[in-house]
């Protein structure tokens, strides 16, 4: 990657987190919508740390990497509708008659929406240091749990990207997500421990993206981490994230032949 | 800069889209270096598609495309530093500023430092934009944007410009701005410019030549002059106090296709038209000519060929009747209309 194309993926990056910084009122909700997360599935399972063979503590410690893996999906899974309006505006077309490199262009998305995703993660961590959060494996534990949500965040922006340009239609997006976002939560162990979920339930969790990244994360948050467990799930989502990133930077030359 | 070559050199240019939509069927034109060219069309004609195809934007089934002598083709990054677009579409980033606007585009072309912000102001300045510079685009009204879009597209000074239907969606007041903006812009640096349109009148106003686009292909080009001076001759239109019934509509033609002076003699309800080489000398004798049948004149108009005319002549239907795209609005407005009527 040459020099022109850091600094233009640095400048179009600065344009997208300027534009994000800008819309309060969508930045307020992107924050405040994990707290409800945090405060309604904690509350509402609170017991089940009770059940024999649950194994954490408080069910606080167990929710939190949950709540921060599934807003990694929930907020990057819309980044396609971003892509979409400005296909629609004419930005799209704008800065691909212009020099800039369409790494550069689609690096932003990624850039953009891995800062993103690292806040919102950083302040639902310190949320639940708030409410009384234990996190035994330290700072360490943290950022691993916090590359594990970003690299997640990734494969589900670039795949929304990649959606939006190609169908380039809002409905096949919301429906995308609509369908997608509670089945992937709930066949992972965000809420529920493992070892209490069914077992064909625990057999469609292993090939799930989401799961792969609490796995990871809650092994490196724990007292005790299974560095086998956080490098196999975190290597296959470096893996599968960089093929998302290849795919929707592949979904320009598509784009290009439609305009 | 060689003033010899074309600035714009395509040819054959043949695009289908998915579907089966053929957009350009031998799409060909030559612009040369320093000129205004207007591409003048009805919508779906062809002209954005070959902007998109000029500008590196789309790609050709097949056919060739030299834009500042660079192959459009092969070598669409040489392409895009030599040119500016200005699209139909706004695509400015409305939750930046105008500045910041004008900044990033110049980055993209490698511009750097405070030459960049000298060129950035420069260009608010001249595009009166020097106060709303700093206020966010979405905060601009149609003709504010509009101009934005055009200083973009001159941020590092291209030798090409094209401008994609520049003041579809203007207002009156904005649209004679843009178009003094547009002339004033055209004398300037050897700037070559690109325009289309699917206003007559201003591609008429604007264009040193211009290539009137059909159904994907150029069916004439000229200038406005030569294109209007083919017709030979201005049109006598008559309005007519009563509608002649069919026997003395043969009449009245006939009796003024016998007179020299005038041929292409049509009459179509109260309405009669004519061709003279000299419109005003032709009028006493078509008016004693029609006293003479016994026919009653209400009104009486000579008028230069239009563009209108030259379209009607090459595509062989009225510029308004093609133009399906545009017309697209007022018929769909007047559809709840006819079927309201049609309930009562």
């Amino acid at each position: 990657m040459s020099t022109e194309t850091l600094y233009q993926t640095w400048y179009m990056t600065q344009r997208q987190l300027m534009a994000i910084l800008r819309q309060p009122v969508f930045l307020v909700i992107t924050l405040v919508q994990p707290v409800i997360w945090l405060f309604l599935f904690g509350s509402l399972f609170r017991k089940v740390v009770e059940l024999p063979g649950f194994g954490a503590g408080s069910y606080l410690d167990y929710l939190v990497p949950g709540v921060v893996v599934m807003s990694a999906v929930s907020s990057n899974m819309w980044a396609g509708m971003g892509t979409l309006e400005e296909i629609e505006r004419g930005t799209l077309n704008r800065f691909l008659t212009t020099p800039v490199s369409r790494t550069a262009l689609m690096n932003a998305n990624v850039v953009q929406q891995g800062c993103s995703t690292a806040v919102q993660s950083v302040l639902i961590v310190l949320l639940g240091k708030l409410g009384g959060a234990d996190y035994p494996g330290g700072i360490g534990g943290l950022l691993l749990l916090l590359l594990a949500s970003v690299l997640l965040g990734t494969i589900f922006g670039a795949g929304s990207n990649a959606v939006g340009m190609l169908v380039r239609q809002r409905e096949s997006i919301i429906g995308i997500n609509s369908f997608l976002l509670l089945p992937l939560t709930f066949l992972s162990s965000a809420f529920m421990a493992p070892g209490l979920m069914p077992s064909w339930m625990r057999h469609i969790a292993d090939f799930n993206p989401v799961n792969w990244a609490l796995v990871a994360g809650r092994s490196a948050m724990s007292a005790d981490p299974d560095w086998g467990d956080v490098l196999s799930r975190g290597g296959a989502l470096l893996a599968l994230a960089v093929a998302a990133v290849w795919l929707s930077t592949r979904t320009f030359h598509s784009y290009q032949q439609s305009v | 800069m060689t003033t010899a070559a074309p600035a714009v050199e395509a040819d054959g240019l043949i695009k289908t889209y998915p579907g089966g939509v053929t957009a350009l069927d031998g799409m060909g034109i030559t612009v040369a270096a320093g000129t205004v060219f207007g591409l003048l069309g009805p919508n779906g004609a062809g002209k954005s598609t070959t902007v998109k195809i000029l500008t590196t934007l789309a790609r050709p089934d097949s056919g060739t495309a030299l834009v500042a002598g660079h192959d459009a083709l092969r070598h669409p990054d040489r392409v895009r530093r030599a040119i500016g677009v200005v699209a139909q579409k706004s695509g400015a980033d409305p939750v930046a500023t105008g500045r910041e606007n004008l900044l990033l585009q110049g980055r993209l072309y490698g511009r750097r430092g405070a030459e960049l912000g000298r060129r950035a102001d420069e260009l608010l300045e001249r595009f009166d934009l020097a106060a709303a510079g700093g206020r966010l685009v979405r905060t601009y009204s149609g003709g504010m944007q509009r101009r934005l879009d055009v200083a973009l597209g001159l941020m590092h000074r291209p030798q090409v410009l094209f401008l994609d239907e520049p003041t579809t969606g203007l207002d009156p007041e904005a649209r004679t701005a843009m178009w003094e903006e547009i002339s004033r812009l055209a004398g300037e640096e050897g700037l070559t410019i690109l325009l289309t349109t699917h206003y007559l009148e201003e591609a008429d106003r604007l264009a040193e030549r211009i290539a009137i686009v059909d159904r994907g292909r150029v069916v004439a080009e000229g200038t406005p002059d030569e294109l209007k001076g083919e017709l030979r001759g201005d049109a006598v239109h008559v309005e007519l106090r009563d509608t002649p019934d069919e026997v003395d509509a043969r009449l009245l033609a006939t009796a003024l296709g016998e007179f020299a002076a005038v041929r292409e003699v049509t009459v179509d309800g109260r309405r009669l038209s004519a061709r003279a080489d000299d419109g005003p000398a032709a009028v006493p004798h078509v008016l004693a000519v029609l006293d003479r049948q016994g026919a009653a004149v209400a009104t009486v108009t000579v008028a230069r060929p239009s563009l209108d005319d030259v379209y009607l002549r090459y595509a062989g239907r009225r510029f308004a009747d093609a133009d399906t795209g545009t017309g697209g609005s007022a018929a769909k407005a007047a559809v709840p209309a006819t079927s309201a009527g049609g309930a009562r």
